[in-house]
């Protein structure tokens, strides 16, 4: 069943075409990352499907329905993703305990017993469940990156996005961060994500997408697209991974 | 139709913008050169635009006629009330305005020379204090001492006491070569007061720049004072510039309190005109005046702000 579908997506900002032309299908369950340089499209694309940004043309479903459509409530649909950003973007004024309910309380109004009650689950489950009284910037970048996962999952959505979540961590905690990934993925979460870790895709990814100028160039299964690429763009973009 | 001969000469210029659309569509645009775009949005996209249009048109409108309404029966209740002719003829009567116009305006100067004064000594005393006040360091200790019990004192200090005791208190002094002019003395007083407030703005705004951008520019080999002249100070003056527009506009209406030293502004000119008649048609001149300064002061802020790109606070996303 798919989940997500992205047609024609289109995007700019100003002159500069960001996204052009994009057509994706997740299906519900499946792992699809996003590689590509800098610049080419993969964050504003996950920011698009998360309509933190508007489109410029074209359609993207979500369960069957347009969430592209004006009519339609952006928070409701948000709801129902949840997405994880880079930089973490946690709450530096509320503990870890708080940036986990705050959503479940104010927008899902869960009573905040329950509220905490689930959300001390999800700590436990990326493992920092001793530090829920602990704020923000108490914490190592692996671990903020882990409760900002928790605070994304806790509200059970459809759809996770993760916009190159490893990029500021050091190997070490690129390995924590990338094994929760992995818990997530084995459990059935339906995950799009933009990474620089090739070894990451190679394992985990159902499909890989190769952006470059807005477009994508190449998709496929990641022994196809990483390990025998078709488009000499795509070759080009992993030889120089490599060296 | 002529255009399959591709590569060859354009035959006119409809045949080459389309086979361009075309080739654009299927490779990708290569190089994408400048003002090479074919693109035009799906029938979709037109639709969501022309919805948002509507939408925007609807609330304009819902904004406008509500705005109409509710100054409308505002206007209605105050002026059918029984009243309302006494008060038109006390607080707005065009003549009695006419007449004490020249009278209010003369006043009126006194205040901007004293705002614009005393706007500057304020703002480099007030800085110089929040600076001390940031100082970090034993050795720096006597300066925060004096910073915060000059904000204490001066913060906690009614601003008509301060002006009395300096406006009256140092002429009766009787020191040799010191002026004992009112206008000089009541703008010390209010320097000292104002300073005090505007030195905690300018603290909360450099204690608003986060410390890496301190270790980015100590890390460059910038000095303690070279961080704080190029990279702290610029970013906190521009978060703190809304509360600071605040500080000059209610500078602007206390300058009048020097009044009570013999001087005469706005507030105390409408007061002498309004004396023969009761009618105080005079002080809403002044007030009018001291909305029509503030006004073109606040927009320009705004637009200082917007052309130099200020958004507050920075950071990702």
């Amino acid at each position: 069943m798919t989940l997500l579908s992205v047609r024609g997506l289109r995007k700019t900002f100003g002159d500069n075409v960001v996204l052009d032309d994009v057509h994706l299908d997740v299906t519900a369950g499946e792992c699809v990352v996003l590689i590509g340089a800098s610049g080419s499209g993969k964050s504003t694309l996950l920011r698009c499907v998360n309509l933190l940004e508007q489109v410029d043309d074209g359609v993207i479903e979500l369960g069957g329905v347009e969430i592209t459509d004006p009519r339609v409530d952006a928070d409701e649909v948000r709801s129902r993703m949840g997405i994880v950003f880079q930089a973490y973007n946690l709450f530096p004024h509320l503990s870890v305990l708080d940036n986990v309910t705050l959503a479940p309380r104010r927008v899902h109004k869960v009573p905040r017993a329950e509220a905490e009650r689930s959300a001390m689950t999800m700590l436990d489950r990326v493992g920092l469940a001793d530090k829920a009284k602990a704020r923000p910037d108490d914490l190592s970048g692996g671990q903020q990156q882990r409760v900002a996962i928790a605070r994304a999952m806790v509200n059970s959505p459809q759809l996770l996005l993760l916009d190159e979540v490893t990029s500021a961590l050091d190997p070490e905690l690129v390995g924590e961060v990338l094994d929760l990934l992995r818990d997530l993925r084995a459990d059935g979460m339906t995950m799009m994500l933009s990474t620089h870790e090739m070894g990451f895709a190679r394992h985990v990814a159902d499909t890989v997408c190769f952006l470059d100028g807005g477009r994508i160039l190449e998709q496929g299964p990641p022994d196809e697209v990483l390990g025998a690429p078709r488009e000499p763009r795509t070759r080009q973009f992993l030889s120089r991974l490599v060296s | 139709m002529p255009s399959a001969s591709s590569g060859a000469q354009a035959p006119d210029e409809a045949v080459g913008a389309a086979s361009g659309g075309l080739s654009g569509g299927l490779s990708g645009g290569p190089a994408g050169g400048p003002g090479g775009d074919v693109w035009t949005p799906s029938q979709t996209e037109l639709e969501r635009r022309a919805y948002r249009r509507s939408r925007t048109t609807r609330s304009a409108l819902i904004s406008a006629v509500s705005t109409l309404l509710v100054g409308a029966v505002v206007i209605w209740l105050v002026t059918s009330s029984e009243g309302w002719p006494r008060v038109q003829e006390t607080f707005f009567n065009w003549d009695k305005a006419v007449e004490s116009f020249p009278a209010v305006l003369k006043g009126l100067w006194l205040n901007i020379r004293i705002m614009l004064i005393c706007g500057v000594a304020i703002a480099v005393l007030g800085l110089t204090l929040a600076v001390m006040r940031t100082l970090k360091g034993p050795i720096f200790f006597p300066l925060r001492l004096f910073a915060t019990a000059y904000v204490d004192l001066f913060r906690g200090l009614p601003l008509l006491l301060v002006i009395l005791l300096l406006g009256f208190g140092v002429p009766a002094l009787r020191l040799p070569n010191v002026t004992s002019a009112a206008e000089v003395w009541g703008g010390v007083a209010i320097t000292l007061s104002y300073s005090a407030y505007v030195a905690e703005v300018f603290r909360a705004g450099i204690e608003s720049v986060h410390p890496s951008q301190r270790a980015a520019s100590r890390a460059l080999g910038l000095s303690h004072g070279q961080t704080l002249r190029h990279v702290v100070l610029p970013q906190a003056v521009r978060r703190v510039t809304p509360p600071l527009m605040n500080d000059l506009v209610s500078l602007q209406k206390d300058s009048g309190l020097i009044a009570v030293l013999g001087v005469v502004d706005a507030i105390r000119a409408a007061q002498i005109e309004t004396a023969s008649d009761f009618n105080y048609t005079p002080y809403v001149v002044a007030g009018f005046l001291f909305i029509c300064l503030t006004i073109p002061m606040a927009r320009l802020t705004d637009h200082v702000a917007r052309k130099q790109g200020w958004h507050g606070a920075g950071g990702t996303l």
